[in-house]
């Protein structure tokens, strides 16, 4: 194994009310997600202002996912619904720039689904491994 | 007055740039005009000015001045300077060249800015006169001769050649460097090129806009007039006129969180924004008609009020042309000076 | 269609203010040249007379003046909207930014506005008069003389691409309503999608880097009119000042443009005001290109109190991981 393998630095943005549920879930039923992921939870997904996208890019991370409730099963009834129209078009704008689409995503994971979440997850990170380090929203300053 | 043919120009700014890093203007697409680090080839600009002054080699709009590493309970301090190599900028119009005398009255004045000081120690200018000047010249008001710019080396351009004439050491010494590219020949073509743009500046629209009304101790006179209002009353409030100016010299200092510690920053700032100056207590200038103000009280009274009657302004143009909402200095010299003004 | 001249307006304003209509006039106001009118507030005749001009350089767009005017005093304010104007001016309606009763809007006809720096690109600088009488300007320059120049060529970008003649909001109209035309105005963008991610990235980091974070695209907007910026908010993490890497440069323009998603009437004010020359515009007509093909055609500013695309929503809407798929068709 190469010790300087390349480890992506992964932020989640989880909903209080499911996907954050959805990785306790998985922590309690022992399936492993990569360390890589650093679980940030809000109150909603449309909590999520672009800018905190920008600003995880910005700080250091090579990919940014945000989870929440299933369409329809929002705690604030319709709070997801805005974060899908709202990062349909973030990500479509940065991808507009020529920043890798690999490196957003958005996925819906219920308390329920802890296996999904575990899934996602790696999924995710092997993505971004792939794709190697953000360098098309890097921030230098932010490196030293 | 030494002289070398256009012809071999290529090989002339080659020569320059085997002693020192130099900086040309250049045609970039859509009429855009830049300063760029000379390579073989590049061709220099005929434009009249660059977008952005001269002002950036000395000034950049943001520069690292410090930076603190933390590690563990300890904090390093680092000098984020690099030892600047000499460079040379070349084509620099009188305008720019006297906005540099107005940078050095504020940065080389106690408490020196040791970070524009170096710069300029190792920057040489060749200064080059206007042969095509436009409409939104007024350099004349403030005293400046576009026949006669001022510099390390003092350049004309004709129509097949370069004339130069070194004004200082660090000039002489760039003139050594280009060998025997250049050959040594009389005034008569340059005194007939300056004859040339002499008459070219009388027939300026802005010819007569004179800046006599102001300067010294006017503050009183014009600090509480009514025309403020009506004046700033369009401006939007952005920065444009700052940033494009050469002598607008406003700076902030920030911290920026890296890594591992702060890298201590300035950048510059325009007394247009409303968190200018901003203190625990707010905003000393509260309303966007203060701030503009400000703006050119500081240009045509503040400054020259300290600075020996010098006015901050170098008449180049920029703001004319380029603010959003076409207010700028000549608007309020002329509404403020009243019609003798010009 | 008859063209408006600075005699027309006077005459209509000389009108209103004589009534009572109105308390004063937002409008151009004579500059140095012949390109350089500043937006002013006129309050009698005589102002106007003296200085108050209309013709191909009015391009500035006065709805965002209304907020701050109509704060100012009783009384109604007359202003004088171009078509694309009105839209910018319902889109602040809705969003509740000023009061509709103080202000008196007298729709003008627009055949384009011209672009001082492409008229210097073609002709030369030194720019000494111009004479936009008909559909060829004549520019008399300091070295050239007088040359000629058709009105079509040199264009704003926003009247090149202009998408509506029609006005959405007026209380008296001056000639003929005009109809929304069909534009080209997402072409630009079509051919930017078109492109590879690397070349879009070489494309974006070559405009952007000219940026000099003056604001002037965010202060010159109609839809940007926050009592305060989060760019300017010192405590919000953001507020850096400076264009210090590229970084900086792609989070301030993808915010700018963000905020605005869905409520940018598509003025063009952005990159009208630009002293770089950055085409701004290629950011916001991403955003409403994207919002109508994803949800249905929307013009912001149509209708006083359309609901925004992004304060909206239907169940079926498309997936973020699809909205970006569907570029690369």
């Amino acid at each position: 194994m190469q010790v300087n393998e390349f480890k992506p630095k992964i932020v989640a943005f989880c909903c209080n009310w499911c996907s954050y549920a959805g990785a306790d879930l998985a922590g309690g039923s022992r399936l492993s997600y990569p360390a890589e992921v650093k679980v940030i939870r809000v109150p909603c997904s449309c909590r999520v202002n672009p800018m905190f996208v920008l600003r995880a890019f910005q700080r250091g991370a090579d990919g940014v996912i945000i989870c929440g409730c299933h369409p329809g099963d929002c705690h604030y009834t319709s709070g997801n619904y805005f974060t899908r129209r709202r990062m349909a078009l973030l990500f479509s704008m940065l991808d507009y720039l020529g920043i890798e689409k690999e490196r957003t995503r958005v996925e819906w994971v219920s308390a329920a689904e802890g296996a999904k979440f575990a899934a996602t997850m790696n999924d995710f990170v092997q993505t971004v491994t792939a794709l190697g380090e953000n360098k098309r929203l890097e921030d230098l300053r932010c490196k030293r | 007055m030494k002289k070398c043919l256009l012809t071999n120009s290529n090989a002339l700014f080659n020569k320059i740039a085997e002693n020192n890093t130099l900086y040309i203007p250049v045609d970039l697409e859509q009429g855009r005009v830049a300063y760029k680090k000379f390579q073989d080839g590049l061709k220099m600009s005929d434009a009249l000015k660059t977008d952005r002054s001269a002002k950036d080699f000395f000034f950049p709009q943001t520069e690292t001045l410090m930076a603190f590493k933390t590690q563990g309970k300890s904090i390093e301090v680092i000098d984020t300077r690099s030892e600047n190599e000499d460079f040379v900028v070349f084509g620099v119009r009188a305008c720019d060249v006297k906005s540099l005398e107005v940078l050095d009255k504020v940065f080389l004045a106690e408490p020196v800015d040791t970070y524009y000081k170096n710069r300029r120690e190792h920057g040489v200018i060749v200064s080059m006169a206007c042969s095509r000047p436009v409409e939104t010249c007024f350099c004349q008001t403030f005293g400046i001769d576009a026949s006669q710019p001022e510099g390390d080396i003092v350049c004309y351009k004709t129509d097949d050649a370069f004339y130069f004439d070194a004004k200082t050491e660090k000039g002489e010494k760039v003139i050594d460097q280009m060998g025997d590219l250049v050959q040594d020949c009389d005034d008569s073509v340059v005194n007939a090129e300056k004859a040339k743009i002499k008459e070219i500046l009388n027939k300026l629209p802005l010819k007569d806009l004179k800046a006599d009304a102001f300067g010294k101790d006017k503050t009183d006179e014009y600090f509480n007039s009514p025309e403020w209002k009506n004046l700033s009353e369009s401006c939007l409030g952005c920065g444009t006129c700052t940033f494009v100016c050469p002598t607008c010299q406003c700076y902030d200092i920030k911290d920026f969180k890296t890594n591992n510690g702060v890298e201590r920053f300035r950048c510059w700032d325009s007394c247009m924004y409303s968190d200018f100056t901003k203190m625990s207590a707010g905003q000393p200038r509260v309303t966007q008609m203060e701030r503009f103000r400000q703006r050119f009280m500081h240009k045509l009274v503040y400054f020259p009020t300290n600075n020996d009657g010098m006015f901050s302004c170098v008449g180049c143009g920029r703001c004319v042309s380029k603010c959003p909402i076409s207010m700028n200095i000549v608007k309020v010299m002329k509404t403020l000076g009243g019609k003798n003004n010009g | 269609m008859q063209k408006i001249t600075r005699d027309n307006l006077i005459e209509i304003a000389e009108k209103l203010l004589a009534d009572g209509t109105v308390t004063r006039v937002l409008g151009w106001k004579k500059g140095e040249f012949s390109y350089d009118q500043t937006p002013a507030i006129f309050t009698s005749v005589q102002e106007m007379k003296d200085s108050f001009v209309f013709d191909d350089f009015s391009g500035a767009n006065f709805s965002k003046y209304l907020v701050k005017e109509t704060r100012k005093e009783d009384g109604k304010v007359l202003a004088f909207l171009k078509p694309c104007d009105t839209y910018s001016f319902n889109q602040l309606l809705t969003e509740h930014r000023f009061d509709r009763e103080k202000v008196y809007v007298v729709g003008i006809p627009c055949e384009g506005m011209v672009d001082i720096n492409k008229i210097k690109m073609a002709l030369g600088d030194g720019v000494v008069s111009i004479n936009t009488d008909s559909n060829t300007l004549k520019v008399e320059t300091l070295y050239d003389g007088v040359k000629e120049i058709a009105k079509a060529d040199v264009l704003l970008e926003r009247c090149k691409n202009c998408k509506s003649k029609k006005h959405v909001a007026f209380d008296q109209l001056l000639g003929e309503e005009g109809d929304v035309v069909d534009s080209n105005r997402f072409d630009q963008v079509a051919e930017l999608e078109k492109m590879s991610a690397d070349e879009r990235f070489a494309f974006w980091q070559n405009e952007l880097s000219r940026c000099i974070r003056c604001n002037a695209c965010r202060d010159a907007c109609p839809a940007c009119t926050c009592e305060k910026c989060v760019f300017d908010n010192p405590n919000s993490g953001v507020e850096n000042k400076s264009p210090a890497n590229s970084f900086e440069e792609k989070m301030f323009h993808i915010i700018r443009a963000f905020h605005v998603a869905g409520r940018c009437t598509d003025c063009g004010e952005c990159s009208r005001v630009c002293p770089q020359n950055i085409p701004l515009h290629l950011l916001n007509r991403k955003f409403i290109k994207d919002i109508n093909s994803f949800y249905g055609d929307y013009q912001a500013g149509e209708e006083v109190g359309s609901r925004a695309p992004l304060v909206n929503y239907t169940k079926e809407d498309i997936e973020p991981g699809d909205a970006v798929n569907k570029g690369d068709k």
